[in-house]
C-alpha cells in the first residue's frame, strides 16, 4: 500500500518540479548571459495563466488536434509512473521496463507530429517532419544504451538495473556504462529538444523543431504540452541520474531513506540542469543536416558500450 | 467439430467460387460470393482456434477424403496458427469487398475476380494442411496462379501487367527453388509424409542440409518479398483490388514464413548457427530498407506494401534469432524467438490487412493513390479515419497496440544474446537491436507521414474535397481488424502461451507455455524483464480520463472559439501552402542520401525581358531504384540476350520445325542407342 | 574555456531592482510585477507587429531583451505565435498591405489580450501622415488599450506602457 502511494506521491512530484526544472535551467542560462534573468519559477506562472486562456483552434483542425494534449500529457504522465525517481523497486516496475517507457515518450511525439500536420500551415508540417527525423535517428541509440544497461543489469525493467548498480557499484565506472551514458546524454539532448540540435528559446520559426508543431496551439492546450515537454525532460535526466548514478534512491521505504532520495533527485537534477545551462552557452546550434552525424556518434558510442560490456563480462 | 469446420470451410468456398460463376454482378451475386468467402474464413479461423486450443491435430488420409491418390493433409499446431492468420484477413477482406468490388460493375469482370478470390482463399486454407510435397507444392502452385489472376483485374491500368509478369516470374524462380528443396529433402519421392521426410533429413549430409536451407530461403523469401527478392512486391500489391491488397500483404506474403518455419524448424530440426545469421541478416537488411523505400513512396498503397517488406523483416529477425538460439540449445530463448516472430506475422496480417483496407477506401472515394492529391479526409471520412490511424498506430510499434508488443518481445529475444557462449556471433545482437530500433522509429515518421498528409489538413485536389465515407460493409470489414489490433495488443498472456503451445515439438522445441507466465504481465525468460500493455492501456485510458476531470475541478478556462490557422497573417490559406509528402520525407532522403542517390533536375523559364521574372519552374526528383538498376538490370539483359539466340530458331515455317523434330528424334535415338 | 572565464568575470550587468542610476526601471518594473500578477499570473507573453514601421520602433523593443534591461525578469517574454501571446505591440503607421494581417494577428490571438501601439507613427502615423499608402493609427484596425508616444520611444517608456495597459484591463 505505502508503495502505491509512493507511487502517486512521486508522480505528483515529477509533475510539481518538472516547471521548475525548465526555469531552473532558463535562469542560469540568463546568469551565463549576465543577465538577472526571470525566477525559476516563472514557469509555474506561465502555466496558470495559460490555464486561465480561452482557446483558439483552426478552422481546418480536427478532432486529433484537440485530442492530441490530452494523450501527449498523459503519456507523458504515465512515464513518471515507472521511473524510480526517488525509490525502486516501484510497485508498478513489471508493468512496464525501459522500453515502453521509449515507446510511449514516442506515442507522444507521434501523435504531437500529426496535431502538427492537421491544421495544414508550413510551419507544423515543417516541425512535424524535423521531430520525427530525429526522432526516428535518435532510436538506434536509445535501444543500445538500454542493451548496454540490461546485459550488466539481466533485465531491462528499470528497478532491477537501479538494484544491480547499487549492489555492485563497480559497474558504474565500467567503460560500457560510461560510454551509455555519453551516448544517452546526446540523445537526451535531441530528444527535449536543447542546443545544439534545437533552440528551445528561438522566434524563428524556419530554425524550430519542436515549437514548429506547437504554434498553434493555445490555452489550456499549450498549457499540457508545455507541461508534457517539462516533463519529458525531466524524465530524461532523472533516467540518466538514476539509471547510471542510483545512488540515494531508497530501496526502504522509511521516512528517512525516501527524503535523502528526494533530496538527491533534487541535487541531480540540478546538476544536470546545470551541465544543460553551460553547455547551451557555449555551443551554437547545428544545422539540421549536420544533427544527424551528432547522433551517429552517439550510436557509435553506444555500440562501443554494449560491444565493451560483453566483451568484459 | 473440427471435421465439420473442415468441410463447411471448404464447402463455402466453393460455393462462393461457383456462385461467382452463376452470376457475379449484382448486389446479390456479390453477396452470396463475399458469403461464401466470409464464412469458409471465419469456420477455417474456428478450425485453427479448435485445433491450438485442444492440442489435438487433424489429420485426413488421401483415400477417405478425395479419390486423388498422393494428396495428404494434417493439420497441426503450426498449421492452425496460420490457418488463424488466413481465416481472420480472409474474413475481413471478404465482408469488404462486398462493397469495395460494385464500383467493377461492368468494368472489369467481376466473375473471375469472386473466383479467384475464393480459390485463393481455399488454396491457402489448404496450403497449411499439406503433408506431403506434392500436396504442398501443388497448393502452392494453385495460390501463385490465382493470386495472379487477382492482380490482373485491373488489366488495363498502367504498369498492372507488367507487375503481373514481374510477379509470376519471380514466384516461379522460387518455385522451382521450392521443388529442389523437396527433391532433394524427400529423396525424390514427392509423396513422402513430412513425417519421413522429418526421419531423412537428420540423415542428410551437412552439405546438403545447407543446400536445403539456401533453397528455402530463396524459395520462401522469393514469395515474402525479402529483400533483394522484392522487386515484384512493390508493384502487384497496389495494382490488385484493395482487398485483395490486405489478402496478398496480409496473409500470401506469410505463407513464405511458414514455410520457412515449417521446413528449417520442423522438416529440419534447425541447423548451424549461421542459419540463423543469414536469417537474421537477411530480416535486419529487409526491415531497413524495406522502410527507407516506404518513406519515400507517395503512392499510398505501394507505400504499404514496401511497409510489408519491412515488416517481412522484422519477423525474420525474430525467426533468426529464433534459429540461433536453437543451434546453441538455448531452447527457452529459441523459442521467445519463434514466439516473436509469429506474434509479429499475425499482428503484421492485422494491422497490414487494415491499412489496405483503409487505403482502398481511400482510393475508392478519390480516385487516387497519390497521397499528394488527398488530404482532409479526416472530416469526410471519420471511420475510415479512425480505422488507418489504429492500423498507423499499431504498425508503428507504439503501445499498448499490437505492433508494439511483439516488437517487444524482438527486442527481448535478441537482448538475449548476452547468454550465448561465442562473443563474435553475439555481438550480432546488438546490431541487429540497433536496426530494429532504427527502423521502427523511421516507420513511426512514415506513418506520420502516410496519416497526416493522406487524412489531415485541407483537401489538396477536388476529388479529395468530394470524398465520402464507404458503405457499411468495408467499415465493417476495417473494423473488424482494427478490433483484432487492439485484441492482440491487449491479450498477448493470451497469444504467447497459445504460440508457446504451438511451437512446441517444432525442432525439439519444449513446451513454452507455461514459461511465459500466464498473469496480466508479460514475461520474458530468466525474469529477464517484464511489461504488461494490458495494464499500461488501463493505465492510459485512465488517465485521459482523470487529466481533463482534475481540469473541470479547477475550474480551467474551458472556452474555445474557431480562428483561421496561424499562417503569419497572410490572407487565405490554400492547400498548396500545405507541407507535401515529398518535404515532410525531405529530410530523411537527404540524411539517407547515399541510399537513395537522388536524381535532380531543375529547369526554370524565365521571361524573355528579364531575368528576374519567372515564367515556370520545374523540378524533378527521383530516388534510384538501385536493385532494379544494379541487381536485376544485368539478368534482365542477359535473358533478352538469351531470348533473342532463341529466337533465331523460330521462323514460322512448317518446314523447319518438321526438321528440328527429325533431328531431335534422331538425336534422342542415337543417344538411347549409346547407353 | 576562456568563454566561461570570461563569464565568471563579468557580474550580471542588469540594472538591479531597487538600485537608483534610474530608478525609474526599477520601479516600473516592479509596478509591473505586481499588475500583471494580477492579471496574467505574472507571466506576460508578447507578440510583436510591424505594421509598417520604419524599425527605430523595433531596435528600442529589442533592446528591452538585452542584458541591461532584461525584461525577462519580470516575466515579460516574447513568443513566436500570436496563439501563445497576452499582448501585441504594434509598431509603425498600419499600411494598406499590414492591415489585414494585423486583424488577423488580432484574431488569432486568445483572450484575454492586451494591444499596445508603439511609437507615434502608431498613434497617427506621425512623419507618414497623409501618405497614400498609409490606413491610419493603429486604432484604426484594431482596438487599442494604450498608446506610447515617442519617435521612437525609449525602452522604459514602454515598459511603463506596458504597466499602464496592464492597469486599465478591467479586471476579470
Ligand atoms: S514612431 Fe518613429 S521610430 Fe517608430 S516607426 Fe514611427 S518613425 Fe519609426
Amino acid at each position: 500500500m505505502t508503495g502505491y502511494l509512493l507511487e502517486i506521491s512521486q508522480a505528483l512530484m515529477a509533475l510539481a518540479l518538472a516547471p521548475g526544472l525548465v526555469g531552473f535551467v532558463r535562469w542560469w542560462k540568463a546568469r551565463l548571459q549576465g543577465r538577472r534573468g526571470a525566477p525559476p519559477w516563472l514557469v509555474y506562472y506561465d502555466l496558470r495563466k495559460l490555464f486561465g486562456k480561452e482557446v483558439v483552434i483552426s478552422k481546418n483542425a480536427s478532432w486529433l488536434f484537440r485530442f492530441t494534449p490530452y494523450l501527449v500529457f498523459s503519456s507523458t504522465l504515465a512515464v513518471t509512473l515507472l521511473v524510480p525517481l526517488i525509490a525502486a523497486p516501484l510497485p508498478f516496475d513489471r508493468v512496464g521496463d525501459l522500453l515502453l517507457v521509449v515507446y510511449l515518450l514516442l506515442l507522444g511525439t507521434f501523435f504531437l507530429a500529426l496535431a502538427g500536420l492537421d491544421p495544414g500551415t508550413a510551419f507544423g508540417g515543417m516541425g512535424a517532419s524535423r521531430e520525427m527525423t530525429i526522432a526516428a535517428i535518435a532510436e538506434p541509440t536509445i535501444a543500445l544504451s538500454i542493451f548496454g544497461l540490461a546485459v550488466g543489469a539481466g533485465s531491462t525493467n528499470l528497478g532491477r538495473i537501479v538494484a544491480q548498480t547499487l549492489a555492485h557499484p563497480g559497474a558504474a565506472i565500467s567503460p560500457g556504462h560510461l560510454l551509455g551514458f555519453a551516448a544517452l546524454f546526446i540523445v537526451m539532448l535531441a530528444e527535449t529538444g536543447r542546443l545544439p540540435v534545437d533552440n528551445p528559446s528561438t522566434h524563428l520559426e524556419l530554425t524550430m523543431i519542436h515549437e514548429a508543431m506547437t504554434l498553434e496551439y493555445s490555452g489550456r492546450y499549450l498549457a499540457l504540452i508545455e507541461w508534457a515537454a517539462a516533463l519529458r525532460l525531466l524524465i530524461f535526466f532523472s533516467l540518466l541520474a538514476n539509471m547510471f548514478a542510483p545512488w540515494g534512491v531508497a530501496t526502504t521505504l522509511t521516512p528517512v531513506a525516501v527524503s535523502v532520495a528526494v533530496i538527491a533527485l533534487i541535487a541531480k537534477l540540478g546538476a544536470l540542469g546545470l551541465v544543460v545551462a553551460l553547455l547551451e552557452t557555449r555551443l551554437a546550434k547545428l544545422r539540421l543536416f549536420r544533427v544527424p552525424e551528432l547522433l551517429a556518434v552517439s550510436f557509435v558510442l553506444a555500440l562501443l558500450a554494449v560491444t565493451s560490456s560483453f566483451l568484459l563480462r | 467439430m473440427m471435421l465439420i469446420l473442415f468441410l463447411v470451410m471448404i464447402s463455402a468456398y466453393l460455393l462462393g467460387a461457383f456462385a461467382a460463376l452463376l452470376s457475379g454482378r449484382g448486389a446479390v451475386g456479390r453477396g452470396l460470393v463475399s458469403a461464401g468467402a466470409a464464412v469458409g474464413s471465419a469456420a477455417g479461423l474456428a478450425l485453427g482456434v479448435l485445433v491450438i486450443a485442444s492440442g489435438f491435430p487433424l489429420t485426413f488420409t488421401s483415400a477417405r477424403l478425395l479419390p486423388l491418390t498422393g494428396v495428404a493433409l494434417r493439420l497441426d499446431g503450426l498449421g492452425a496458427f496460420f490457418l488463424v492468420v488466413v481465416g481472420l484477413v480472409g474474413c475481413a477482406a471478404a465482408i469488404y469487398a462486398f462493397g469495395y468490388s460494385a464500383q467493377y460493375a461492368g468494368r472489369y469482370s467481376l466473375r473471375l475476380l469472386g473466383v479467384m478470390f475464393n480459390l485463393l482463399l481455399l488454396a491457402l486454407s489448404l496450403q497449411v494442411m499439406a503433408d506431403n510435397a506434392l500436396t504442398f507444392l501443388v497448393l502452392w502452385e494453385a495460390m501463385s496462379l490465382t493470386a495472379y489472376w487477382l492482380v490482373l483485374t485491373e488489366h488495363d491500368q498502367r504498369g498492372t501487367v507488367r507487375a503481373g509478369v514481374w510477379y509470376l516470374a519471380m514466384t516461379h524462380a522460387g518455385f522451382a527453388a521450392l521443388i529442389a528443396m523437396f527433391l532433394l529433402l524427400s529423396g525424390a519421392e514427392l509423396t513422402t509424409s513430412f513425417a519421413s521426410m522429418r526421419a531423412g533429413a537428420a540423415l542428410l549430409s551437412p552439405g546438403s542440409r545447407n543446400v536445403v536451407f539456401l533453397l528455402a530461403l530463396f524459395g520462401f523469401g522469393a514469395k515474402s518479398g525479402i529483400i533483394p527478392l522484392h522487386v515484384w512486391l512493390p508493384m502487384a500489391h497496389p495494382v490488385a483490388p484493395s482487398h485483395v491488397s490486405a489478402l496478398l500483404s496480409g496473409v500470401v506474403i506469410k505463407m513464405g514464413i511458414y514455410g520457412l518455419v515449417r521446413v528449417l524448424l520442423d522438416l529440419m530440426g534447425g541447423g548451424p548457427a549461421w542459419w540463423g545469421g543469414v536469417v537474421l541478416g537477411v530480416g535486419a537488411v529487409s526491415a531497413l530498407l524495406g522502410v527507407l523505400y516506404a518513406l519515400m513512396e507517395h503512392d499510398l498503397k505501394r507505400l504499404l506494401a514496401y511497409h510489408s517488406v519491412e515488416n517481412i523483416g522484422i519477423i525474420l529477425i525474430g525467426i533468426g534469432a529464433g534459429l540461433i538460439f536453437h543451434s546453441y540449445g538455448l531452447m527457452t530463448l529459441a523459442a521467445l524467438g519463434f514466439i516473436s516472430g509469429l506474434y509479429h506475422t499475425i499482428n503484421h496480417a492485422s494491422f497490414k490487412g487494415l491499412l489496405f483496407l483503409g487505403a482502398g477506401s481511400v482510393l475508392h472515394a478519390t480516385g487516387t493513390r497519390n497521397m499528394e492529391e488527398m488530404g482532409g479526409l479526416i472530416k469526410r471520412m471519420p471511420w475510415t479515419a479512425l480505422f488507418f490511424l489504429v492500423g498507423s498506430v499499431a504498425i508503428s510499434a507504439l503501445p499498448p497496440l499490437n505492433g508494439f508488443v511483439s516488437e517487444w518481445l524482438v527486442f527481448q529475444s535478441l537482448l538475449g544474446g548476452s547468454n550465448i557462449p561465442t562473443p563474435e556471433v553475439a555481438v550480432v545482437m546488438p546490431i541487429a537491436v540497433g536496426i530494429l530500433a532504427l527502423t521502427s522509429g523511421l516507420a513511426a515518421a512514415c506513418f506520420v507521414k502516410a496519416f497526416g498528409i493522406t487524412f489531415l489538413a485541407i483537401p489538396r485536389s477536388r476529388e479529395a474535397e468530394h470524398a465520402h465515407e464507404s458503405p457499411p460493409s468495408m467499415l465493417a470489414g476495417m473494423a473488424l481488424l482494427a478490433i483484432a489490433c487492439v485484441a492482440l495488443g491487449l491479450a498477448p498472456f493470451v497469444v504467447v502461451p497459445a504460440l508457446g503451445r504451438v511451437l512446441a515439438g517444432l525442432g525439439g522445441l519444449p513446451d513454452t507455455h507455461a514459461v511465459f507466465s500466464l498473469n496480466l504481465s508479460l514475461v520474458a525468460p530468466n525474469n529477464f524483464a517484464s511489461m504488461s500493455p494490458t495494464l499500461v492501456a488501463l493505465g492510459l485510458l485512465f488517465l485521459l480520463g482523470l487529466v481533463p476531470l482534475v481540469m473541470l475541478i479547477f475550474r480551467v478556462n474551458r472556452r474555445w472559439r474557431v480562428s483561421d490557422s496561424w499562417g503569419c497573417g497572410r490572407a487565405g490559406q490554400t492547400s498548396r501552402m500545405e507541407y507535401t509528402a515529398t518535404a515532410f520525407a525531405e529530410p530523411l532522403r537527404r540524411v539517407f542520401a547515399e541510399l537513395y542517390r537522388p536524381t535532380k533536375e531543375l529547369s526554370i523559364d524565365f521571361h524573355p525581358d528579364s531575368k528576374y521574372f519567372v515564367q515556370s519552374i520545374e523540378y524533378r526528383s527521383e530516388i534510384t531504384p538501385w536493385f532494379e538498376k544494379v541487381l536485376y538490370g544485368p539478368l534482365l539483359w542477359f535473358i533478352r540476350f538469351v531470348a533473342s539466340l532463341v529466337r533465331r530458331l523460330q521462323s514460322g515455317s512448317v518446314h523447319i520445325y518438321l526438321f528440328y523434330i527429325f533431328v531431335v528424334l534422331l538425336i534422342l535415338l542415337l543417344i538411347a542407342r549409346w547407353s | 574555456m576562456s568563454l566561461f572565464a570570461k563569464i565568471w568575470r563579468t557580474p550580471a550587468v542588469t540594472e538591479a531592482v531597487g538600485q537608483d542610476p534610474e530608478a525609474q526601471v526599477a520601479v516600473v518594473a516592479r509596478q509591473i510585477g505586481e499588475r500583471a500578477r494580477k492579471l496574467f499570473g505574472r507571466s506576460l507573453h508578447i507578440v510583436e507587429v510591424d505594421a509598417g514601421s520604419c524599425n527605430g520602433c523595433e531596435l528600442e523593443i529589442s533592446a528591452l531583451g538585452n542584458p541591461y534591461y532584461d525584461m525577462e525578469r519580470f516575466g515579460l517574454h516574447f513568443v513566436a505565435s500570436p496563439r501563445h501571446a497576452d499582448c501585441l505591440l504594434v509598431t509603425g503607421p498600419v499600411t494598406r498591405n499590414m492591415a489585414e494581417p494585423l486583424k488577423r494577428t488580432y484574431d488569432a490571438t486568445p483572450d484575454p489580450k492586451i494591444v499596445i501601439a508603439i511609437g507615434d507613427c502608431a498613434i497617427n502615423c506621425g512623419v507618414f501622415k497623409d501618405s497614400y499608402a498609409v490606413v491610419g493609427g493603429v486604432d484604426k484596425v484594431i482596438p487599442v488599450n494604450v498608446f506610447v508616444p515617442g519617435c521612437p520611444p525609449e525602452p522604459v517608456d514602454i515598459l511603463r506602457g506596458i504597466l499602464s495597459a496592464l492597469d486599465r484591463l478591467p479586471r476579470k
